[in-house]
């Protein structure tokens, strides 16, 4: 088996010692860090991402393997800022203003991050204002945004609102989410894209960055 | 039949779930009817009635389900909206025999519906949260749920009319959700006498495999600890007979005669 093969297959059992000792020994074996994190943690992310789709895997089995990701994220990290390589795209992350409920968002993060988005995470009840800030601020390409509260998706609406009124309505793709919300609701409200679980989010925010 | 010492709040009637939001839209008055005199002959005290899917539409299609399930039957209903508005109209159809879900301890929430509340001298469900968000240990749980009561009870709403929900956590994300969960029942219960406490079922089991196993389990723990009322599906025949057989070991079934007529009704076995 590959090393990386043997990485991801770690990766996908939550492994954190083999992960941390594969991914270090990958850098010494001269494998760049761009290629680690293809072919070793963004494979085996994307192997748990259909898993948990398919309620093979459960919740709390993913957050064994998100702990796993990080330790080798965190190695990865300044080899990947060394030698200039570029994350997928930069994501804007966080729960509508008046929503505090983040399993689903932590969830997202996660697996975008395990997909090699950058995340910038805005946390929750997030006012408008935040989102066009961090817009301009981070020269971000996509909002991911969740409410799981029929009573907070108004203000799904009233952050796209802010956003055309900021006048960043071509820079930003907007992807929406949370129990609630439907593709209806999503082509209703302009948001560019509607995910109905983490695994899709990814999908669809890498449908969205081709978009571009 | 009735089990008559733990209040049911029937939850079907929310348009977050599919067919209700079809009927919802499509005015399908037989099959909202239907709901609510299903979940009435399972032992529903109360019919939870939610539109809150249709957002900004909500009044219109809440005001049409109120009017469709005051029609089919003639139990009180919990007008499960946090906008004060929304309340304000239904109660103003439904009147003081409803509960409203919910309130908190969140300033603005609070000080929008306590008057409304005040008024209609109606039941309200009190969520253990406030501005800072909802507390993940006992202690601060209990504290935000104490203060609510007392801010309640201070400004004229008798406990008997509070139903305090713990709001209760997924275990999938944090091991300690149910035992947070039961220590702020426990507390609760052991601080105020007559105030009930409230929980739904089904956020404890987020994430896991067999969820309707781990909601009736934690639902008896629960019970154990001091929640009387409890919102869910009662047309769920295993969820019914565990808390039928949870009222009876309570010691809360004089002579066992609700355990011995869901015998008879043919509601224990499952």
């Amino acid at each position: 088996m590959s090393d990386l093969k043997r990485l991801s297959d770690a990766l996908q059992k939550g492994d954190v010692k083999t992960v941390n000792a594969l991914t270090t020994q990958a850098l010494r074996t001269g494998f760049s860090p761009q290629q680690i994190l293809n072919e070793g943690l963004i494979a085996g992310m994307d192997v748990i991402g259909v898993r948990f789709k398919a309620n093979e895997i459960f919740l709390p089995e993913v957050l064994v393997v998100a702990r796993a990701m990080h330790v080798g994220l965190n190695i990865l990290k300044p080899k990947l800022v060394e030698t200039g390589a570029k994350p997928v795209a930069k994501v804007l992350l966080g729960t509508v203003k008046a929503d505090l409920h983040d399993i689903g968002k932590n969830l997202v993060g996660m697996m975008l991050q395990g997909a090699g988005f950058e995340v910038i995470d805005l946390g929750i009840d997030v006012p408008y204002a935040r989102f066009v800030d961090a817009v301009k601020s981070n020269n971000a390409q996509i909002i991911a945004m969740s409410a799981l509260l029929s009573t907070t998706m108004p203000h799904m609406r009233a952050t796209i609102e802010a956003i055309h009124k900021a006048g960043l309505a071509n820079k930003v793709r907007i992807l929406v989410g949370g129990a609630p919300v439907t593709q209806r609701y999503a082509d209703e409200i302009g948001a560019h894209g509607f995910a109905p679980d983490a695994a899709s989010a990814v999908d669809k925010a890498r449908e969205l960055v081709g978009a571009f | 039949m009735n089990v008559s010492n733990i209040t049911i709040i029937g939850e079907r009637i929310n348009s977050s779930r599919k067919p209700i939001a079809r009927a919802i839209e499509e005015k399908n008055t037989a099959f909202i009817r239907d709901e609510t005199r299903k979940q009435l002959q399972a032992g529903a005290h109360f019919i939870d009635v939610n539109a809150g899917a249709f957002a900004e539409k909500e009044w219109p299609n809440l005001k049409w389900v109120i009017e469709t399930v005051m029609a089919a039957g003639d139990a009180p209903l919990c007008i499960d909206s946090s906008d004060p508005e929304v309340v304000r109209e239904a109660l103003a159809i439904c009147g003081g025999s409803a509960m409203v879900n919910s309130i908190s301890a969140e300033k603005e929430r609070f000080s929008s519906l306590l008057p409304i509340i005040r008024e209609y001298d109606c039941k309200v469900v009190a969520l253990c949260l406030d501005d800072e968000g909802i507390p993940s240990e006992p202690d601060g749980k209990i504290g935000v749920g104490s203060r609510l009561v007392n801010n309640l009870v201070k400004n004229g709403i008798k406990p008997t009319n509070i139903y305090v929900d713990p709001l209760v956590m997924a275990v999938s994300t944090d091991k300690r959700s149910g035992v947070v969960a039961l220590q702020t029942i426990e507390e609760i219960h052991k601080r105020f006498s007559g105030v009930h406490i409230v929980c739904g079922l089904s956020n404890i089991s987020f994430g896991l495999p067999v969820r309707k196993l781990m909601n009736r389990t934690f639902l008896v723990m629960a019970m154990a600890a001091g929640l009387d009322a409890v919102i869910f599906d009662p047309l769920d025949k295993q969820m019914m007979a565990n808390l039928i057989t949870a009222t009876t070991l309570l010691g809360l079934d004089e002579y066992c005669k609700d355990y011995i007529a869901a015998y008879r009704n043919n509601k224990l076995e499952t």
